[in-house]
């Protein structure tokens, strides 16, 4: 059998509801909220300012610090506090997504945190992660030269779909797994890829379709992104 | 004759409508052509002008230029700033000034002589001076005491806001912050950096004084904000 029916109903390219807002945390210098259905993301951006340690700063340009959590009652089953080798990772990953559009060099010997936390978790969090994170810096007005949008497309048993749900990251037919995940981000205006990231098995063609779903679902997100933006209260 | 200043008109209406105000995201063109130039927190992009910074787009003549809504302070050579002391060294004083970078206060840009052994007791640790830039370099930024106005602040609150709200504080010629300052009577000074002090005859003055000025920070992107601080200024006096 091929998984054509979606679970939740919805056609292969189509999104959860997407959400956002800005400014959701009046302490930070910028702030972001982006949700895709039940998984949710808010991210808080703080800087540039001095760095801590002061043997990690750079004297060419700013640090990027990114911190990625998933808050110990964002998913079914307690995740014990506190940072793991899979944060850390996605940590990494985001900083790496989101380093390529900001000017860091026009703040050398300085820091920018952002700190992003999951408080909902039901797969493609390192997708709301990165719009969030991409939303709260424009919030926060540091100098940046596109916005970056984010999606996870993937290949359940031969169908390219956008936005996966964590039902369909597990789907199985006798026991075999059969859905990749494909994380994918973009810089909206130059459309040049920022991540690109595949779990499980998929062939070239499947991989091609997916990217290219990604860029169109990407745009969309991007839209919402600058609505919730231009939101003045 | 007539007909020059007409087609004049004409051009002033066209510059009027150009310049009208407009939200931009980082990435987004803003114009496009090579008629327009790129100004502050924009670039070209191929064609395009594109947006650097989140904020509000001015066109004047052909210069494009954003006006940021947000981000950090950006020390200028001539702002007058209010900072705080959180370092001393023999030959100045280190201050804080709402800015990614630090600025120094050398002894040598104060007024009258300090010897070495006074550094203590002129100006302490988490003082507050009222200063101006005097050099900007990449990573720090320069002070002197040495203008008319500038001083130790003693006695008053302090205010922390947004730089970037800092000219509707202020308003067109001054006469925002002149607004308050006639009806409540206190004497307020604003520094570039969003630092703004605040000292009246009473701490209930004083603390009118601040409601008005946070009021315009939130409210800045408003039409007709000088009415609704008259008029809130109004109601607190009787």
């Amino acid at each position: 059998m091929v998984y054509k029916k979606r679970f939740d109903g919805r056609k292969p390219e189509e999104t959860r509801e997407i959400k956002c807002a800005v400014g959701v945390i009046p302490n930070a210098d910028g702030s972001a909220m982006f949700s895709f259905g039940n998984t949710k993301a808010i991210a808080a951006v703080y800087g540039p300012k001095k760095m801590h340690p002061r043997h990690k700063l750079n004297p060419e340009k700013a640090v990027l610090r990114c911190t990625y959590d998933m808050i110990s009652f964002s998913v079914d089953e307690r995740k014990r506090p506190g940072t793991n080798r899979r944060s850390s990772e996605i940590s990494m990953v985001v900083q790496k997504a989101l380093e390529p559009v900001i000017f860091l060099e026009s703040f050398p010997n300085t820091v920018i945190d952002v700190e992003i936390s999951i408080i909902e978790a039901d797969a493609s969090t390192r997708c709301a992660a990165i719009n969030a994170a991409s939303m709260a810096l424009a919030h926060a007005g540091i100098p940046m030269r596109d916005m970056v949008a984010s999606i996870s497309t993937g290949c359940i048993g031969g169908t390219v779909v956008a936005d996966l749900t964590k039902e369909e990251e597990d789907y199985e037919e006798d026991g075999k797994k059969l859905a990749t995940d494909i994380p994918i981000a973009y810089l909206l205006r130059s459309g040049k890829v920022s991540l690109l990231q595949a779990d499980g098995r998929v062939g070239i063609e499947d991989l091609k379709k997916a990217i290219a779903l990604g860029y169109d679902v990407c745009l969309k997100v991007g839209e919402e992104q600058k609505k919730a933006l231009k939101i003045q209260k | 004759m007539e007909e020059e200043i007409e087609s004049k008109l004409e051009v002033k209406e066209e510059v009027k409508e150009r310049s009208e105000k407009k939200l931009f995201i980082p990435g987004e063109a803003i114009a496009s052509g090579p008629t327009y130039l790129p100004g502050d927190n924009t670039m070209r992009d191929g064609k395009d002008i594109i947006a650097l910074k989140f904020g509000f787009s001015q066109i004047e003549d052909r210069l494009v230029k954003i006006i940021p809504l947000s981000g950090p302070y950006i020390p200028r050579r001539g702002n007058i700033i209010i900072g705080k002391i959180i370092d001393m060294y023999s030959n100045g004083w280190i201050l804080d000034i709402n800015s990614p970078y630090d600025a120094f206060l050398s002894v040598v840009e104060c007024k009258g002589f300090i010897p070495k052994k006074d550094i203590e007791t002129h100006y302490n640790l988490g003082d507050f001076l009222i200063c101006q830039i005097f050099s900007v370099k990449s990573t720090s930024a320069d002070l002197t005491m040495k203008d008319r106005g500038l001083h130790r602040v003693e006695e008053g609150i302090i205010l922390e806001i947004n730089s970037n709200k800092v000219p509707r504080v202020i308003g067109k010629q001054g006469s925002m912050i002149q607004l308050i300052k006639d009806s409540t009577g206190c004497d307020i000074a604003v520094g570039q950096n969003g630092i703004i002090w605040i000292k009246g005859g009473s701490i209930e003055k004083e603390l009118i004084a601040k409601e008005a000025i946070l009021k315009i920070t939130e409210k800045s992107i408003k039409e007709g904000l000088t009415e609704e601080i008259e008029k809130f200024l109004k109601s607190t006096q009787k």
